[in-house]
This record gives structure tokens, C-alpha cells and sequence, in this order.
């Protein structure tokens, strides 16, 4: 009955220059119920929460509000439709007062002047209903994310909203705020209010959710209901595959004993890494596999001195250092392939020679003066050798594809002469022929002796490539696979593990 | 494909095109042009605006921008008149202590940007209003003018008889940043930071120095701009000298085709840039038309420009 759903999206489609975005995708809430959307990064989730919220326009499909044709143009018809959508970062005004932020735009006014006192009354009582109590005329800024958020929530309800959209709303709350806000889900639930939920947090997914739609690489998965699944069901799901159809030889792996290289005991950093514990040994592939949000990409940036930490240790051939920026740990013999190419991998205007070597340019010049023979060697060497497709060392980096733009960098990263190489998400992104390129040099540089620390959010890339893996979530080590241990089963089991840290329900 | 190359050829070209079209008009128009003193002129009148464009544009390619190089101008003129004419230092020390007077203006840009991240208009918006103060404050506002005296000859002197100084100091300066930006490893950090600081700063660049260097590089160009400029009219005037310069130098670098929100540096179309507002005043002046003109047609050329390279991009 279409009647028992608020929206309604059939066959969504969305591309965008060289990627498939959505394929297909039926999505719909019921109303009144908690809903949840997962999938790993690349999913479609933001996609498709953006379709939804009228910032982006489907390329094609269709999409229903309420039994009726849903067409917005932007986010101003989403809003007077009766979707209101909470952002990561809030999208309210610190600066002005908390009543201020609740009836922005729909002030109550006496012959043009504001009535504060109407104004304030009426924040106070919709607080009140959320079971919040604070001075609605102080500024918002002075209150934390998770009042801020409340105060978001409460001036959905005040604007009527029929569907609530929160993106990652406990991603910065801690757990006693977390409650706060399942309360207040509760409550909009109990009065009819439909709730669209994004979070990595398994444990959350199953404590407040009615139903789950999986989404991944832009199709739909399935769509559930929560009691219906286990933690281990909802994983699979979300890297892929059915848990029962994997397991296949895991390849002839090296098991052999290695010098340790590189060990990171108790790294703790804030919420986010708690206490982690990962060594790697000279040419070893180490996995480091986990869910969104498990700390995964955190544990890397802090390895490689982007991020600071509280406490634990980092040594290197045994000695203790502390990576003050990038530069100290290129010194001593790391390089990082971040997840994010577009921000943090290309320099798009400057030539694919100069983005190969921007991070070895002392080992081509003296006293500052650039060899350009030697240069152009070097730059053609890695073309030559990574096979990159560009008409020439000279080409803007950002006219190449996204295959094509990660070999670039890790000819760059190769150019240093590493002894460590983190690659998060190396494959993210990029054509399948590209893929088995990359993974081949994976093979090839740890051959050749040099560590490799692989994220991938693809548990089948871990296995075929992995001589270990470390299996984390919510920033603690779970289990550490080894051998025949190793299988995309071994890794969702050990993930959805019940001996949890924390986040249990 | 072919779209993006003529684009290319806009931002590259594009400048170069505007100068020779200005040279043609003024050859047309303007009495004497062609004589090889209004040549010296040009490149006289010119000579300030196009040393702080040469500066600017390192600046304007990490992605910053510099509008306190007038005040720094300022404050190197006056500490290079006063250590010269009542101090009685020799010319010298006297130029070593007006650009290490500028460098120090440069290093606090550069450390509030560079270190701080503070913006960069706003970060050097504070000394663009108190540098030209403080400079005052170093002889009370008051001009030192010292035509007719032993010095007088120095910022008119011209090599050969015939090439005058600053010409010589503004080729030197412009093939040295040149130099600078295409074949050491700084020029590569410069532009690689102005396109993607973040990719930069991983690829273990120290990008904070990279930014300090090139606030540091645009004062001290501006402290030797400004002592020529001293030494040429005899006088230091910090209550005047380089006014609203920034502008004709932000001016020079957007018209010679770098991108204001940074990375690749285009040296020669700054230089073509700045060439290209001169003649525009040239043209107005010696054809007897009122300067307020000169302005509205730099406004006009700067809007063409961006344009052009709007659509470029």
C-alpha cells in the first residue's frame, strides 16, 4: 500500500563524470519508522540523502512524498514539503541565540518588530517536549553538538516536518549524548515523525532502527528489517557477497618470520583510536580492515604524523619516534596514499612530472637546483613502469583518469625509496584494469622488500593481497588473522565479534 | 581536447596579445613613441608596480595575497633616507638596512599566514593600515628630500650613458624569479601549494616555510622597489609613495593570466600585465586626455581578462 510510506524513490539513477553514482536504486520510508541506510564509502548514501534533499536531481526515477509526485527543485521545497535534514557539520548560527536558530525566517512579529517574548516561549516549550531545559536567548555557540543538534530536531518539529533526515548525527556526540538523542528519536517516532538515519555504528543500527536499506557501489543491496538480521548478516551485506558463498583458496602466503619494522602499540586518540596495537614486519602486507568510522583511516594518519595522538608509542627498527608532520616520518621511510585523491593525492594543475616528484625533488637537485635531465628520466621511468596513460610528463595531472591520477602518486611515493607504504583505499574509485595494476604493485613492492599497510573497505582486496590482517573496530583491535585464517568470513565474524570493546546493545 | 588547448592559450597568451594590440594603438596614436627614451619611461614609470608584481605573483600562486606591500614600500623608504642623509651611512648599508626593514613586514605576513592561517587579506589588511604608520612615526611624517645632494645622481644614473639602473635591476629581478619558479625546487613547492597545500604538506613539504618565503621574497622586493624609487626623486615621502600600489600589482598578476586562488605561476604575463597598464597610462598621458580615463580603460582591460580566463578555466 503506497499509503503506508512517506517517500517513495523508484529507479534512481545518478552518474557523474566517469562514475556510476546510484544504478537503479529503489528507496522508501515508512512513515513514523526509524530508518537506517548503510554501505561503505562509495556507497551511494550521500548520493541518494542529496537526491532526497533536492540538492542534487536525479538523472533519472522518480520519487513520491506521501502518495504524491515529489519533484524539488531545491532545498527550500524539500523543507516546505516537510523533510528536514540535519547535517554533519550543523547547519544553525552559533552566533545567534538558541530562539533565534529555532524560528529564523519565521519570526513572530508585531507590526514588523520581533516579539521576543512569544519567541522565546515557544522555543522553550518545544525544547521542553524534546525533555531539554536550557536558555533559549543564550547563544547556540555556547552549547555543545549535541544541544546544537537538539536545537536542529527541534526546529524541524517546529516546522512541521513530516521526515527528519540526520546524517551521522552521534558521529561527534559521546555516549551519554548518544542517549539523549535516541530519546529524543523516540519521542518523533511516538508522534508520527518518519527518521532517516546514516551511522557506521553497528551497535546504534540495531538498537534504534525499524528497518535498514544496504546500499553498495550505487545499487541497492536489500532492504531490511531489523530484527531480521544479525550483526554478521548486516556486514556481509554491506562489503558484499553472501558470507556463505565466500571462501575460496586463499593463494600460496608467505608466513615466513620477519624482522618487525615498524610497531605502534596503545595509540589512543581521543574517541576515535582506542589503544591500538598494529606491528609490520619488512615486506610484509599487513590489512588493516574495519568498518567506516572504526578507525581505520585515523590509525594511518596518525602512523604517518598528519594527526596527533594522546598516548602509545610508534617505533621504527626498534627505536621510538614521534612524527611532528608528514615530513619526519618521509624521513624515516613511510609514504601514504590517503583515501582521498581529489583533496589529498593529485596537484591538479601541475604536470604529471611534477606530481611525481614533488616529494623526492631534493633527490633530482642541488642546492636547490632542479636536474632537468634527471627529472625528466625519473618522471619517464615511473610513466614507463607503472604504465600511467598520459600523453606526456607534461600533461596537467588533472586531465588524467582516476586509475591513471593513483599511479601518478604511487610513482611518487615509490620515487622516495620507501620502506613503508600506507595505502588507504588505493582502488577506491578507479576501473577494474587499473585495480589489478595496483594490486600487482602491492605484490610487486613487497617483494622487493618494502611493507605495505593496505586499507580497503573491499574485504575481498584484503584477503587476495594480505599476508596478515588486523581486524578493528570502534579504534580497538578485534582480532589479527593470520594464515589460513584469512577469508572475507574470517573478517566479518571477527568484526561483528561479540567480545565488543564497547557499543553493545 | 581542442577546447582546453586554445583555453590554455588564452591564460598563456592572452596577455602577450593585449600588449601588442596597446603597442600598435600607441604607435598609431601617441607622438614619439617609438623613440627609445619613451621606451625608458615606460619601464621607469613602470618599474615599481612591476618588481611588487613580480613578488606578488610567487605570493598570489601558493594561494595568498599581499596588500601591505605599499606601506612596506613605505617604511623602507623612510629608514632608507634617514640612515643615509642623517645618518651619514654609506649607500650601502643604508639599502641593507631599508630591505631588512621590509623583510621584517614580510616575515610577520608571512608567519600569521604561513604559521597562523590567518587569511591572507586580512592577515596583511594590518600592516597595509598601520605599516604606513609606523613608517610615518619614523620621522614624524615629516618628507627628507635630498635633491641636488651627493646622492641625487644615483636613481638617475644610467649604465652605458643610456640604459637607466632600474631597468637593469628589474631584468635581473625578473630572471631570477623566473629562474626561481621554473627550475628549483622552491618554484615547484610554490605552486604545488597554492594548487593543493594539503597534497603538498603530505608529500612532505614544509609548507608553512614555503609561505613565510614568499611573503618574505614580496617585501624585499618591494623594500628595493622603494629605494630606487627614494633615490630617483630624492625624496622620501612615506605619507605618499606606493599608495594603492597592491592594486596595479594584484592588477598586473590576474591580467598576466595566474590564477588568483593559486598554483601555476605565470611570470611573463605579469610582467606583460603590468606592461600593459603602463602603456594604457602612457597612451593617456602624452595624447593629452584626462588621467581619470587611463582608469576606466584598466578597469576595462581587467574585466576582458578575467573574463577571458574565466572562460578559460
Amino acid at each position: 500500500m503506497d499509503d503506508d510510506y512517506i517517500i517513495e524513490m523508484t529507479n534512481i539513477s545518478k552518474r557523474f563524470p566517469g562514475v556510476v553514482a546510484l544504478d537503479n536504486v529503489d528507496f522508501r520510508i515508512r512513515k513514523g519508522e526509524v530508518h537506517v541506510l548503510m554501505g561503505e564509502n562509495g556507497a551511494g548514501k550521500s548520493t541518494l540523502i542529496k537526491i532526497l534533499t533536492g540538492i542534487y536531481k536525479q538523472d533519472s526515477g522518480g520519487m513520491t512524498f506521501e502518495g504524491r509526485p515529489f519533484e524539488p527543485s531545491n532545498a527550500l521545497d524539500v523543507q516546505r514539503a516537510g523533510i528536514s535534514t540535519i547535517y554533519q557539520e550543523i547547519s544553525l548560527i552559533p552566533q545567534l541565540s538558541v530562539a533565534e536558530n529555532i524560528f529564523i525566517g519565521r519570526e513572530f512579529k508585531n507590526f514588523g518588530v520581533i516579539d521576543w517574548k512569544i519567541t522565546h516561549k515557544k522555543s522553550s516549550d518545544l525544547l521542553g517536549e524534546l525533555g531539554i531545559d536550557i536558555d533559549v536567548a543564550s547563544p547556540l555557540g555556547s552549547y555543545g553538538t549535541a544541544i546544537q543538534q537538539m536545537v536542529a530536531i527541534a526546529r524541524a518539529i517546529s516546522i512541521e516536518a513530516r521526515l527528519v533526515v540526520m546524517d551521522e548525527p552521534t558521529s561527534s556526540l559521546d555516549e551519554d549524548e548518544v542517549r539523549v538523542l535516541f530519546g529524543v528519536i523516540r519521542k518523533l517516532k511516538s508522534s508520527g515523525i518518519a527518521v532517516l538515519f546514516i551511522s557506521h555504528r553497528l551497535g546504534e543500527v540495531f538498537e534504534i532502527s525499524d528497518r535498514i536499506t544496504v546500499l553498495k557501489d550505487g545499487a541497492l543491496v536489500g532492504e531490511y528489517e531489523t530484527i531480521s538480521l544479525t550483526r554478521g548478516e548486516l556486514i556481509s551485506k554491506m562489503v558484499g557477497r553472501d558470507a556463505a558463498s565466500i571462501l575460496e583458496g586463499a593463494g600460496a602466503r608467505s608466513e615466513k618470520a620477519r624482522e618487525q619494522f615498524v610497531r605502534a602499540s596503545g595509540i589512543t586518540s581521543g574517541r576515535r583510536l582506542c589503544g591500538l596495537d598494529v606491528a609490520i614486519g619488512k615486506g610484509e602486507v599487513v590489512g588493516l580492515a574495519g568498518l567506516l568510522g572504526s578507525g581505520r583511516t585515523e590509525f594511518a594518519r596518525v602512523l604517518f604524523g598528519v594527526d596527533k595522538y594522546d598516548s602509545g608509542q610508534i617505533t621504527v627498527n626498534g627505536k621510538q619516534v614521534r612524527f611532528r608532520m608528514p615530513k619526519d616520518a618521509i624521513r624515516s621511510g613511510f609514504a601514504f596514499c590517503s583515501e582521498d585523491r581529489k583533496t589529498e593525492g593529485i596537484i591538479p594543475h601541475l604536470s604529471v612530472r611534477e606530481n611525481i616528484l614533488i616529494a623526492s625533488l631534493k633527490k633530482v637537485s642541488r642546492f636547490g637546483i632542479i636536474s632537468k635531465s634527471k627529472q625528466n628520466e625519473v618522471a619517464d621511468q615511473y610513466i614507463d613502469k607503472l604504465k600511467i596513460k598520459t600523453p606526456g610528463r607534461e600533461q596537467s595531472m588533472m586531465n588524467l583518469s582516476g586509475g591513471n591520477q593513483q599511479k601518478a602518486i604511487l610513482a611518487r611515493w615509490l620515487c622516495v625509496k620507501p620502506q613503508l607504504v600506507i595505502m588507504d583505499e588505493p582502488t577506491r574509485g578507479i576501473d577494474i584494469g587499473a585495480k589489478r595494476e595496483i594490486e600487482g604493485l602491492i605484490r610487486q613492492m613487497a617483494e622487493d622488500g618494502i611493507s605495505v599497510l593496505l586499507i580497503s573497505s573491499e574485504f575481498e582486496e584484503l584477503v587476495r593481497n594480505c599476508d596478515r590482517i588486523e581486524v578493528i573496530r570502534d579504534g580497538a583491535n578485534m582480532k589479527t588473522l593470520v594464515g589460513p585464517q584469512i577469508s572475507e568470513e574470517g573478517i566479518i565474524r571477527a568484526i561483528a565479534g561479540s567480545d565488543a570493546p564497547r557499543d553493545e546493545s | 581536447m581542442t577546447g582546453a588547448l586554445s583555453a590554455y592559450r588564452i591564460r598563456k597568451y592572452g596577455a602577450s596579445v593585449v600588449l601588442l594590440f596597446m603597442v600598435a594603438i600607441n604607435m598609431a596614436v601617441t607622438p614619439n613613441f617609438t623613440h627609445i627614451n619613451t621606451l625608458w619611461n615606460v619601464c621607469l614609470q613602470s618599474f615599481p608596480v612591476m618588481m611588487m608584481a613580480i613578488g606578488m605573483t610567487f605570493v598570489i600562486a601558493t594561494g595568498g595575497i599581499d596588500i601591505s606591500v605599499g606601506s612596506t614600500m613605505a617604511l623602507s623608504s623612510i629608514v632608507l633616507a634617514k640612515c643615509l642623509i642623517f645618518q651619514h651611512m654609506p649607500l650601502w648599508m643604508s639599502l641593507v638596512l631599508a630591505l631588512a626593514a621590509a623583510a621584517v613586514f614580510g616575515l610577520f605576513n608571512g608567519i600569521l599566514v604561513g604559521a597562523f592561517k590567518f587569511q591572507p587579506i586580512v592577515a596583511t589588511l594590518i600592516l597595509m593600515i598601520s605599516g604606513r604608520g609606523i613608517a610615518q612615526l619614523f620621522n614624524d611624517g615629516v618628507v627628507i628630500s635630498f635633491y641636488g645632494d651627493e646622492y641625487s645622481a644615483i636613481g638617475v644614473y644610467r649604465i652605458g650613458g643610456l640604459v637607466p639602473i632600474q631597468v637593469v635591476i628589474l631584468a635581473a629581478a625578473a630572471a631570477l624569479a623566473m629562474f626561481l619558479m621554473r627550475r628549483t625546487t622552491f618554484g615547484c613547492y610554490v605552486q604545488a601549494v597554492g594548487d593543493n597545500k594539503q597534497a603538498t604538506y603530505l608529500a612532505g613539504v614544509n609548507t608553512a616555510l614555503v609561505i613565510v618565503s614568499v611573503y618574505v621574497a614580496n617585501a624585499l622586493l618591494a623594500g628595493l622597489a622603494a629605494s630606487f624609487e627614494t633615490l630617483r626623486m630624492c625624496s622620501a615621502d612615506p605619507n605618499n609613495i606606493g599608495k594603492a600600489i597592491e592594486l596595479d600589482c594584484i592588477a598586473a598578476v590576474a591580467v598576466g593570466g595566474t590564477s588568483m586562488t593559486g598554483g601555476r605561476a605565470r611570470l611573463i604575463g605579469t610582467i606583460t600585465g603590468a606592461l600593459v597598464m603602463q602603456l594604457i597610462t602612457t597612451m593617456v598621458n602624452m595624447n593629452n586626455v584626462p588621467f581619470a580615463f587611463s582608469l576606466v580603460i584598466k578597469a576595462a582591460i581587467i574585466i576582458v581578462a578575467l573574463y577571458a580566463q574565466k572562460e578559460a578555466a
